[in-house]
């Protein structure tokens, strides 16, 4: 009458999955971080906030719910425009002959001025482009260069660390020299030298447009945390009797360190990845206020608060409300999922 | 750290020489002929092998000469000199107030481990860091400095006193509130170490209260990783806050490294990124010394 143990055991994955669906603070955030996601794959493929920098209102336009309020830019605009006509000079001005066929011309060249609209859903910015379209817009940018920057971070920390760890001997020393290195100068010095190079230098133009030199910048600079973290790990796990034993069937250096030992720390990695996705996220908004991060021709939550600062002192507050609840819920949420994470993955509480 | 200096010197030489723009170029302008830019290149000694100019670039570094910058043709040196005084009079009180504001407040946390009272302030500085640094400039600066008008909204003085009073207020404390957020977490999970060791079972055992237990057995043992993580922020006091500098007008270092990568002026972001790095590890090997007074466990090897 022996019972018969029948227990398969639990997929790691599964039970992250399991926890974190228990975990209700870590739902949510999953629930809002998804929500985010789904947004910025509209916005990619341009079913969302496509035209975000149309000038579809009036300069400045009022958000929807405070439409009665006075609106001096607006209005300032539209008088300098009527202002605008040029008087009869028709007397005097030797070119006056010339004035039909101009006539003409620009009858061919017109142009339809869109109606523009006094209120938008959440304001417009100076152009009278809709805050609410460039803060989805922005969301793509930012998080698309928090997290593309956070994996190329990831890839550098986790080979160099896999190799230091693994390997040990010269080159963990070198590997260790080249880290000391890296974290012996200040960040943000690190972070303003590779900037200075990358405007003025002969790859300036390479990287002209598009978030690459943010990218590199960031990673670049952020990869020694993952680094030092990975080697610890696989100086743990190197001598471990399952990667003995895959020696021991002949699996190749390569293949322990890939195939084995990865997936048995890639749960600090993921932890690891999710903190450089907030602290990336961050500073491409500080580089991008400064001028250094994404070009202008595209937007980013660090260029509307930039032209939130001049903004705000004339009283339109909205666009600097936009880009900060936009980035404030994603980065909590984000920060709230990593602990769940961490928690979830930690084997101490299974 | 002899090699990790002889690094950080290769790393800013060869990252300028190899991605960084020609110096002959970006001094002569966009409109030169080919013999003054031929000129420049030659007073620089950039037509010398690439060995011979990292050894000038050495001799630079070693004498304090970095000649004059390219832009504004002030010494470099005395940038340094002039700018650093700024920069200190707003970041050694930032780093002061932080650490008597975050210290008593994840001990107080700390304590109520667990309650509403911890999750509520946790779940604030959850959500006060992920407001970017720049929102709490702006807004604190328009409100304050503004519209309530209680502080100069930008400024400065030669007067040190002047400055400490009057113009650097705003920012310290703006500063300051930022840096609460993360510095509690942080020093609340040392104290948290701290409430489940053995010798806080054994206080307890023995019949001492709570409030005596945290004030003579856990600050004390937790203040050893609390002072590691401020000996760990002591040597960004001298690059102090950069967007503090900017948006305050401070005539500091970060703001003349940030205007120096906007004009492209080589020599200032060389010298004071070697400059500080040296600083930094010099402070980081004093601190590593200092440790062994303070923790008899610790020994240097």
């Amino acid at each position: 009458m022996a019972a018969v143990l029948d227990v398969t055991p639990e997929s790691a994955w599964t039970a992250l999955w399991r926890r974190l669906q228990q975990d209700r603070v870590g739902a949510i955030s999953l629930g809002i971080v998804a929500a985010y996601l789904v947004m910025i794959l509209f916005a990619m493929v341009g079913l969302l906030a496509r035209g975000w920098s149309e000038e579809v209102g009036v300069p400045y336009a009022n958000p929807s719910f405070l439409g009665e309020r006075p609106n001096l830019e607006a209005a300032l605009q539209k008088r300098l425009e009527q202002k605008g006509k040029v008087p009869d000079l028709r007397d005097v001005d030797p070119l006056a002959p010339k004035y039909e066929e101009w006539a003409k011309r620009t009858e061919a060249l017109k142009s339809t001025e869109p109606a523009r609209s006094m209120t938008l859903p959440w304001g417009g910015d100076r152009w009278g482009r809709d805050v609410l379209a460039k803060a989805i817009k922005g969301s793509q940018v930012s998080i698309a260069v928090g997290v593309v920057a956070a994996l190329c971070a990831t890839f550098i920390g986790t080979l160099l660390g896999a190799l230091a760890g693994f390997y040990g001997r010269w080159i963990n020393d070198f590997l260790e020299w080249l880290y000391n290195v890296f974290t012996s100068i200040p960040g943000i010095l690190l972070v303003f030298t590779l900037a200075a190079v990358l405007r003025s230098g002969p790859l300036a133009s390479l990287f002209a447009s598009g978030i690459w030199t943010v990218v590199i910048i960031l990673a670049f600079t952020g990869w020694t945390g993952m680094y030092r973290l990975v080697r610890a790990e696989y100086m743990k796990h190197r001598s471990r009797e399952y990667v003995l034993a895959a020696q021991a069937i002949g699996a190749s250096a390569p293949s322990r360190m890939f195939v084995h030992i990865l997936p048995n720390v890639s749960h600090v990695i993921l932890v690891q990845l999710s903190l450089l996705v907030v602290a990336f996220i961050k500073v491409e908004v500080i580089l991008s206020f400064l001028g250094l991060g994404v070009p202008i021709d595209m937007v980013s939550w660090g260029t509307m608060l930039g032209e939130a600062q001049n903004e705000l002192i004339i009283g339109k507050w909205w666009q600097l409300a936009a880009a900060t609840v936009f980035m404030a819920i994603f980065l909590t949420a984000f920060s709230m999922l990593t602990d769940s994470l961490r928690d979830a993955l930690d084997p101490k509480l299974r | 750290m002899v090699p990790t200096l002889a690094g950080v010197v290769l790393l800013i030489f060869f990252l300028f020489k190899l991605f960084g723009g020609d110096p002959a170029q970006i001094l002569a302008g966009q409109i030169a002929s080919q013999e003054q830019i031929d000129a420049i290149r030659h007073e620089l000694g950039l037509d010398q092998p690439w060995y011979v100019q990292l050894w000038f670039f050495v001799r630079e570094i070693l004498t304090f000469d970095w000649g004059k910058s390219w832009m504004t043709r002030e010494q470099v040196s005395s940038i340094f000199l002039t700018r650093l005084p700024a920069t200190l009079t707003i970041s050694i009180p930032i780093l002061l107030l932080e650490a008597a504001m975050a210290i008593p407040t994840a001990m107080v946390v700390a304590y109520y481990r667990g309650t509403l009272l911890d999750r509520t302030v946790m779940a604030i500085c959850v959500a006060a860091m992920s407001v970017s640094f720049l929102v709490y400039i702006i807004v604190g600066q328009y409100v304050f400095g503004f519209q309530l008008g209680w502080f100069p909204v930008q400024g400065w003085s030669d007067s040190f006193w002047k400055n400490l009073v009057t113009y650097a207020p705003l920012p310290i404390l703006l500063a300051a509130l930022v840096g609460l957020a993360p510095q509690t977490r942080l020093y609340r999970s040392f104290f948290l170490d701290e409430t489940k060791s053995d010798y806080v079972r054994t206080a307890r055992a023995k019949g001492l209260s709570e409030p005596a237990i945290m004030r003579k057995h856990v600050l004390r043992n937790a203040l050893v990783p609390v002072v590691t993580n401020i000996s760990l922020l002591v040597p960004g006091v001298f690059v102090g806050s950069f967007l503090l500098e900017i948006f305050f007008s401070v005539p500091g270092l970060g703001r003349e490294i940030y205007l120096a990568v906007n004009r492209s002026d080589y020599p200032v972001i060389q010298a004071v990124t070697i400059y500080l790095s040296v600083l930094t590890m010099l402070i980081n090997l004093a601190a590593d010394v200092l440790y062994t007074f303070v923790d008899p466990r610790i020994q240097l090897r």
